[in-house]
């Protein structure tokens, strides 16, 4: 009786917790589903709603016109422009800054002198602030009186339009953007290298890895896989948000040469106004960045699996 | 035994050459730090002498400096980004930390979509919503306010995200007996789980400031005013304002506008390198 009537009010507690459980949860977190409601989730519904309008900021008339805005964009030479020089940057600076970072972290996490010095000197463009080192680059790269181009005359190589040439200004902004991104992914291999098993290693020494070339390829590189995969991945994204550079130093020019994805979108939004085919492009971005972060996934899923 | 006695390096010339390799890559990286300290410097006429030499032959660091700070209101642009970034990462951690921790340990209906909402976060950037946000900011009459730059970024889903996980390797028992002693659940975040995941914090603390004084999009949508500006915007202003090429005075103000952050950097390197790898992504 007595035991009954323990287990009864048992349950009774439990049940009590779990409604107290339900309800605190809901407290605690109903100022986040707020904000997600309003600066999330209404915003991307807004940004496909205005993409399949002809609204323009500044004017109360706006009409639905299905995907006009989509077709149009598809034969929007800008936009095609933009598109090309997006994918141009980021294959220019993601392969570089990646193997870059991995050659770096490798050599860094050889041998224990000087190691906090090299790893913060890589990282020290990562926290820079971009238009100001923008604007240091822009002299670097100055035709004429840039140190860049005067190293270059003086080893008697030609001198380079580095930003003001149409043919080399994706060239001069890749490379800032290489020197910003490879401290990043240094970083980021740095954390992966740590957590390879140094058992790993003596196992490869034992079956006869004796050169560090067979110990890399046996087992950092396979254990690095992940990693690897990582940071391309976050490397491109990165890369594909190019717009800090091109809106200090080119602002898009010279005829359209620097002209990237972001770039295109704040002007044809804020400039010119039309945020209707904007949100179309704006939608393009979201959709290009679900598809690199799928594959991502995927890939993970799939191929890279030790366990 | 660490995995650096496996990698190569054992032998004198390769530690020699590795020196050799990485102190030469530092050169190239840290150059255009040397140049810009060098041109803030210099006077007008050794800028376009076109010597590769660093050192000024004329010290001209009054005038330069005078230029940076006198041409754009340097000291209110500083202050405006430090209220700014400082203001978006309070407001981060007070909504995201009871969420994460409801995420994290808290059973509850709605769990799963909230859950889902961030992720759905983590993978569309402001760029992409800024023009129904801009679009929402003009109906309410905030362009040109210092609110306007924080309003957007007072949610992180990232701070969500990576509380969460910190917060799930805290023992239930901590917080078991913490219920025991009578604590309330949101004096549990701040007195029990706050304190448990510390680090996590700090780290997310530095990517958000990192991102925010860096940040160039939002702000220059927003912000039409001079004394609005935060240092990015600050720095294009003074382009702007700056015709020509006086790179002395260019430099001068790019000193001033990115000292802060190295310096920060500089006094706290392993909350700064965690913060941003953690992360994943910078801006």
């Amino acid at each position: 009786m007595a035991e009954a009537g323990a287990a009864t009010s048992r349950a009774r507690t439990s049940e009590v917790r779990v409604r107290q459980e339900e309800y605190a949860g809901w407290r605690l977190s109903a100022p986040v589903m707020l904000l997600v409601i309003v600066l999330l989730i209404a915003p991307t519904i807004a940004v496909f709603g205005l993409s399949l309008t002809d609204a323009e900021l500044g004017s109360s008339e706006w009409h639905f016109i299905g995907v006009s805005n989509y077709s149009d964009l598809a034969g929007d030479r800008t936009f095609r422009i933009s598109i090309w020089n997006t994918a141009r940057f980021v294959l220019l600076v993601a392969p570089a800054s990646v193997a870059l970072g991995l050659g770096l972290a490798l050599l860094i996490e050889s041998s224990v002198e000087l190691k906090g010095f090299f790893r913060s000197a890589f990282f020290l463009p990562v926290v820079s602030l971009t238009v100001a080192m923008a604007s240091v680059w822009q002299y670097l790269m100055h035709p004429t009186i840039g140190p860049i181009n005067q190293m270059f005359r003086l080893v008697g190589l030609p001198a380079i339009n580095w930003l003001s040439s149409s043919d080399w200004v994706l060239t001069g902004l890749a490379v800032i953007g290489i020197w910003q991104a490879t401290g990043f992914a240094m970083v980021l291999f740095l954390a992966g290298l740590t957590a390879i098993d140094p058992q790993l290693y003596q196992a490869a020494e034992i079956d006869g890895a004796k050169s560090p070339l067979d110990r890399f390829r046996l087992v950092t590189w396979p254990m690095l896989g992940p990693t690897t995969l990582f940071v391309t991945t976050v490397t491109m994204i990165n890369a594909l948000k190019v717009f800090e550079t091109v809106y200090t130093l080119t602002e898009g020019g010279p005829a359209k040469a620097s002209e990237v994805l972001l770039w295109t979108i704040f002007k044809q939004g804020f400039t010119y106004l039309q945020i209707g085919s904007a949100s179309a492009m704006a939608v393009v971005f979201i959709v290009v960045l679900l598809v690199l972060v799928v594959l991502q996934t995927r890939v993970l899923d799939r191929r890279v699996h030790y366990s | 035994m660490s995995a650096a006695t496996h990698l190569p390096g054992s032998c004198r010339i390769c530690r020699v050459a590795r020196l050799v390799v990485l102190g030469a890559a530092a050169l190239v990286f840290l150059m255009p730090y040397l140049w810009m300290l060098s041109t803030s410097l210099k006077p007008q006429s050794e800028v376009f002498a076109s010597s590769l030499s660093l050192i000024p032959d004329h010290w001209s660091f009054l005038v330069n400096y005078g230029k940076a700070l006198s041409r754009v209101p340097m000291g209110r642009i500083l202050v405006n980004g430090t209220v700014v970034c400082v203001t978006i990462v309070a407001f981060q951690i007070v909504f995201a930390l009871p969420a994460a921790y409801a995420l994290a340990k808290l059973k509850f209906r709605g769990r799963e979509l909230l859950f889902g909402s961030v992720i759905l976060g983590l993978l569309v950037p402001i760029h992409a919503l800024s023009i129904p946000l801009y679009a929402a900011a003009k109906a309410l009459d905030l362009i040109n306010t210092l609110a306007i730059l924080v309003i957007p970024f007072v949610l992180s889903v990232f701070a969500i995200f990576q509380f969460r996980q910190a917060i799930k390797s805290i023992p239930d028992d901590l917080i078991q007996a913490a219920r025991m002693d009578g604590m309330s659940e949101l004096g549990i975040c701040w007195r029990v789980v706050l304190p448990n995941i510390w680090p996590a914090a700090t780290s997310f603390a530095v990517f958000s400031v990192v991102a925010h004084w860096n940040d160039l999009y939002w702000p220059s949508v927003v912000i039409t005013k001079t004394e609005l500006a935060t240092p990015p915007l600050g720095l294009l202003f003074f382009r702007a304002a700056e015709a020509g090429d006086d790179y002395g005075a260019l430099m001068a103000a790019t000193v001033i506008a990115t000292l802060p952050l190295i310096l920060l950097f500089l006094f706290a390197q392993k909350a700064f390198i965690e913060g941003v790898t953690s992360s994943g992504l910078k801006g």
